[in-house]
């Protein structure tokens, strides 16, 4: 029996795979959809795999900066950037930890500069660690347990 | 006489031409090198006559320091103004943000902009985490962090370590206890950082819910340094050389009923320091309050008061130092 297709195959752009399976929308988020495309992204999620369940997200017609993709790692650090032209992966990659993570984590000390509102500021981390992530605020050096829940 | 002056003063010079710290923020104890530590301790030193009174240099003549302070504070925000007076300098600024525009809601950001078109240096004492570090972002001034929050105060941290060496003759070695409130308290943290760059030997004693945190034993660990951990005062200072203690902070705790449940967990008396070496010097960032009994002031072993004056010595080195003066 042919294996039917969750989301239709897409001729030029990128797919995200592997994404940790409840995390698309937050890889959405992180990536800054729906707000900075106007591209066609299509999400599927708790699809089956060989390797478990995961979540997968495409976008049409536009190819993914890596390193801006890599940012996603935080959250999903299995997750692999496949570009593709004409049907065919032509680019694959699987996404990097970046050294430091700038406006999309908000620091878990209540007290901290960055979380007040009345500050000119963007939320800023050292990552320390990449594999488990482990990151350090840039402002008051707390390092917060729950990454994934921080997201802005 | 005349070849120690001249080793000596090569000895500085070598030091200036390798250390340049004008324009430097002063934020956290971390942004140090030892060797760095080990320079402006030595620069303390020669400043000692000109702290007290013995000397007269002009070195910072016609510079401005803005003194912010958004939290309230005796020593260190007197013995900055008495450092940069005493080397000439004048001082604008603040201990009450009450009259300022943050009043009105002005951000810190552009408070910072303002002192630093105001001023050549900006010294900061702010109730936050972090804005030490954020204001340096806004000013092409040097800022000089007074503490900030429950995160750093580097000049406090400096000064103490000027101490114990200067008791001491050296920091390496000693074992030195830190007690008190180590979760909340700013201090303890940036001192077990710098003993441990020293490879001093470190216990903690503390109540349990105010243990040292995690990450300050872990950067103790990285250094080196295995902090031993313990509640009882007693055994803890049989064989110390430093009882560094803390006042529990009111003001950090989140719960007033947390609060009650560990003041007075600890008290420095005569009888406990019997027990002690005679050569055991208490520290203690001060203001106290229940945590060292007044006896205790006329002991050999009370040096707080004497700690508290370092500030000025170890003050005027930096502000020289990032303000752009030089002995």
């Amino acid at each position: 029996m042919k294996k039917e297709l969750k989301i239709p195959l897409i001729k030029d752009g990128t797919v995200i795979d592997h994404i940790k399976p409840g995390n698309a929308i937050k890889v959405l988020h992180i990536l800054g959809f729906p707000k900075s495309s106007s591209s066609v992204v299509s999400v599927a999620m708790n699809v089956k795999s060989k390797m478990g369940k995961k979540d997968i997200v495409k976008v049409e017609n536009r190819e993914l900066d890596p390193h801006e993709v890599d940012k996603i790692a935080l959250i999903s650090p299995k997750a692999t950037i496949n570009i593709i032209r004409d049907y065919k992966v032509a680019d694959k990659h699987r996404v990097k930890i970046p050294n430091e993570i700038v406006g999309i984590i908000t620091c878990s000390n209540p007290t901290c500069i960055s979380n007040s509102s009345r500050e000119p500021v963007k939320s800023r981390f050292k990552v320390i660690k990449k594999d488990p992530p482990q990151i350090k605020c840039y402002y008051c050096e707390r390092e917060p347990d729950d990454i994934a829940e921080r997201i802005i | 006489m005349f070849l120690k002056t001249l080793l000596s003063w090569f000895r500085i010079s070598f030091f200036l031409i390798i250390m340049n710290f004008k324009g430097k923020d002063i934020i956290s104890i971390k942004d140090f090198s030892k060797k760095e530590i080990d320079y402006v301790l030595n620069y303390s030193e020669k400043m000692l006559p000109y702290a007290k009174g013995e000397k007269f240099k002009n070195i910072l003549k016609g510079k401005v320091l803005s003194s912010l302070f958004f939290e309230p504070s005796t020593r260190t925000r007197l013995s900055f103004e008495s450092a940069m007076n005493r080397l000439g300098g004048r001082v604008i600024g603040f201990s009450d943000p009450g009259g300022t525009s943050l009043k009105k809601g002005e951000s810190l950001a552009d408070t910072i902009r303002m002192a630093d078109a105001y001023s050549d240096g900006i010294v900061m004492r702010h109730p936050q985490e972090g804005a030490a570090r954020l204001a340096a972002e806004f000013s092409d001034s040097p800022v000089l962090n007074a503490g900030d929050g429950a995160g750093h105060h580097p000049t406090q941290c400096l000064l103490d370590l000027f101490t114990i060496k200067t008791e001491k003759k050296r920091i390496e070695k000693n074992k030195i206890v830190l007690l008190g409130d180590l979760k909340y308290g700013r201090t303890v943290h940036s001192l077990a950082y710098a003993l441990s760059l020293y490879g001093a030997k470190l216990t903690f004693v503390s109540p349990t819910s105010l243990k040292m945190p995690k990450e300050v034993i872990n950067e103790c660990v990285d250094l080196g340094v295995e902090p031993t951990q313990t509640s009882n005062l007693e055994k803890a200072i049989k064989n110390a050389d430093v009882l560094y203690a803390t006042r529990i902070q009111k003001e950090r705790f989140p719960d007033a009923e947390e609060y009650n449940k560990v003041v007075g967990s600890y008290k420095i008396n005569n009888e406990l320091l019997q027990n002690a070496k005679k050569s055991l010097i208490v520290m203690h960032p001060l203001p106290r309050v229940t945590e060292i009994d007044p006896e205790v002031d006329s002991t050999i072993h009370a040096l707080y008061f004497k700690q508290a004056f370092n500030g000025v010595p170890v003050r005027m080195a930096l502000l020289a130092l990032t303000l752009g003066g030089s002995l």
